[in-house]
């Protein structure tokens, strides 16, 4: 399957996927809307970790052996049966964070305003690539088989 | 007669299912029957509170799709118990008389609610909390009673999951607990403050070091429950009472078999018995736990779900090997959400030290415990985030000493971790980037 795969060597901590991440699971779309006036708040997937000069992208990264897919106590968390991805069906989710337990890469969050899931990158679904990736300027982040 | 399958699998529940997916990775043809003394498709135990809270509705208490046995090819016996097994003819038998012949079979059949022996005990309006046909019946004599008034005995998860659920029906609840703390199984006293203060905010009375003695009843009519005397003495109004003490594994019904049992049934790391193809997974059973190796019964669904999973793929002729289970929960309470790992217990070994952040003010307590420069438990309350990355981090078994000091800021991530072991989390082999 396609996967997002981290060049942390390329990564100059712009953080504009974290943006372009929130603007695209916002209800409006746009940015200002997304940042300013939206319930519940969007988040973003994606997480830009920094420490001194170093810094990488780092999102769910749809394991293989995904131990979010087996803890999950209410089947919300599965697998995409044509894509591979690992989502989240959030009318499934019941904010149990069995899943924040497990996540090694700890890039699932709860989502606590208006109904409590968790939120998780899903690739972008029905996008050609995900935006994270189309807006990176130094292709620190790329979409790959 | 003899309705033979190549495997055969007691029990419907999360082992069960991620057995069933594990053999149809490798084995698409092989009959599989699956039996159950209840007759739900596949539901999620740990839903029942939410069920009963009000807070999701039948049609969300399944973890699977409803063609979930047809599309495996699993023919499902659902509503039959199984009394007997019979290792040397290779059948299981149930509860109506007939007989099951397999050439693999699963033993999954999970625990069940200890009820403590006290005279009342049998009176209408008690309940055990573990199953969906005991919810619907604690449903319907709240209903029927108009209650108001309830009492919960037993502090530990299915305890503060069934007040949970009470209080969400706008129930009364006191909370019973023999320990001198709730969650004492999982969390240290600062945890268990944090959590028994809001409880107690929201008008849930706890009271611990004392139980239930005795339970009286109304002498007339149903005989419903009215009161409950505790270990000193003193008498509290119950409209309806939870018995929450714990459960132990259900295995009764193997005594005339032979398999090796201790406190659940003994199983190696291929989650195979003492009997020969026959293998077990789940609360159940007595698997190996991850820190000390030692066998014992660790009652969850992560352990449950990777367990089916492992039997599953040696009964259709894998190699997996079970790696040990490191308890751990999650727990939302009160709003205030928790995740316990590992060793949380600090009392009883001197050579565990412990990293800490603690605001009650703040309802916040993070904590890590350290053995040998290897994490080996947490505890955090109120702040969960990433609380993934230290399970892995006792899991992959990572020396802490380049990032000790770091561990508990607010920027901790996997930025903070060794190169190499970062690497190979990020863009290295094993996990796919
Ligand atoms: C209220 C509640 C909340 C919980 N919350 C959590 C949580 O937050 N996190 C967590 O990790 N765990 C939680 N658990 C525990 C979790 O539900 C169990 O660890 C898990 O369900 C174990 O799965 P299992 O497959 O081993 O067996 P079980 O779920 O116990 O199921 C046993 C199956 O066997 C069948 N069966 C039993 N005996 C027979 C027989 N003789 N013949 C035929 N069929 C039989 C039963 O019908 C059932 O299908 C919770 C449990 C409860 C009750």
């Amino acid at each position: 399957m396609k996967k997002i795969v981290i060049r942390e060597e390329y990564c100059i901590g712009c953080r504009l996927c974290e943006i372009h991440c929130l603007v695209q699971h916002s209800k409006s779309k746009e940015i200002i809307k997304a940042y300013k006036g939206e319930y519940p708040k969007p988040m973003s997937r994606v997480r830009v970790e920094q420490l001194h000069h170093l810094s990488f992208a780092m999102q769910c990264r749809h394991c293989e052996d995904a131990p979010c897919l087996e803890a999950c106590l209410s089947g919300a968390m599965h697998r995409d049966k044509k894509t591979g991805a690992v989502l989240c069906d959030e009318d499934k989710c019941v904010g149990c964070w069995m899943c924040i337990m497990v996540c090694p890469f700890g890039v699932i969050e709860r989502n606590t305003e208006g109904k409590k899931i968790a939120s998780k990158c899903d690739l972008c679904t029905g996008q050609e690539k995900p935006v994270c990736v189309k807006n990176c300027p130094n292709e620190a982040i790329v979409y790959e088989e | 007669m003899k309705n033979n399958s190549k495997y055969l699998i007691i029990g419907n529940s999360v082992a069960a299912v991620a057995c069933v997916e594990s053999i149809r990775r490798t084995d698409a043809e092989g009959s599989i029957t699956l039996v159950s003394d209840e007759t739900y498709h596949t539901y999620s135990r740990p839903l029942i509170s939410y069920l009963l809270g009000g807070k999701i509705g039948p049609e969300r208490m399944f973890y699977r799709d409803n063609n979930f046995y047809t599309e495996n090819n699993v023919n499902a016996i659902l509503g039959k118990k199984a009394v007997k097994i019979d290792a040397d003819k290779k059948t299981v038998v149930l509860n109506d008389g007939s007989e099951l012949g397999y050439e693999k079979l699963m033993i999954s059949t999970g625990g069940t609610p200890i009820v403590p022996d006290m005279p009342g005990v049998k009176s209408s309006g008690v309940f055990t909390f573990t199953t969906w046909d005991d919810t619907n019946n604690i449903k319907e004599y709240i209903e029927k009673n108009k209650v108001k008034k309830a009492v919960v005995i037993g502090g530990g998860l299915i305890g503060l999951k069934a007040t949970e659920a009470l209080l969400a029906l706008d129930i009364k609840v006191t909370i019973l607990e023999l320990a001198d703390r709730i969650l004492a199984a999982t969390f240290d006293k600062k945890a268990s403050a944090i959590i028994g203060s809001e409880l107690e905010k929201v008008g849930c009375a706890v009271i611990t070091n004392n139980t239930v003695t005795k339970i009286n009843a109304a002498k007339t009519g149903a005989k419903n429950i009215k009161e409950v005397v505790l270990k000193n003495k003193k008498k509290i109004p119950a409209e309806i009472l939870i018995v929450a003490i714990g459960v132990r594994p259900n295995i009764e019904f193997l005594k005339s078999s032979g398999i090796k049992t201790n406190r659940g049934i003994v199983v190696d790391d291929k989650m195979q018995s003492s009997l020969k193809d026959v293998y077990a997974a789940g609360d159940c059973c007595e698997a190996k736990e991850f820190l000390s190796g030692l066998p014992q019964v660790i009652a969850i669904w992560p352990s449950a779900a990777r367990q089916g999973r492992i039997a599953g793929n040696n009964m259709a002729g894998g190699t997996e090997k079970y790696t040990g289970n490191l308890a751990k929960n999650s727990v939302e309470l009160c709003g205030v959400p928790t995740i316990s790992v590992g060793l949380t217990d600090t009392t009883k070994e001197k050579a565990l030290e412990v990293i800490e952040v603690y605001e009650p003010e703040n309802l916040i307590y993070r904590k890590v415990v350290i053995r040998n420069n290897k994490i080996v438990g947490i505890v955090f309350v109120g702040n969960i985030t990433r609380a993934g990355i230290y399970t892995g981090l006792i899991k992959d078994g990572v020396d802490i000493s380049s990032f000790r000091s770091h561990i508990l800021k607010e920027d901790f991530g996997l930025i903070s971790l060794p190169k190499e072991y970062r690497k190979h989390l990020v863009s290295g082999a094993g996990i796919e980037v």
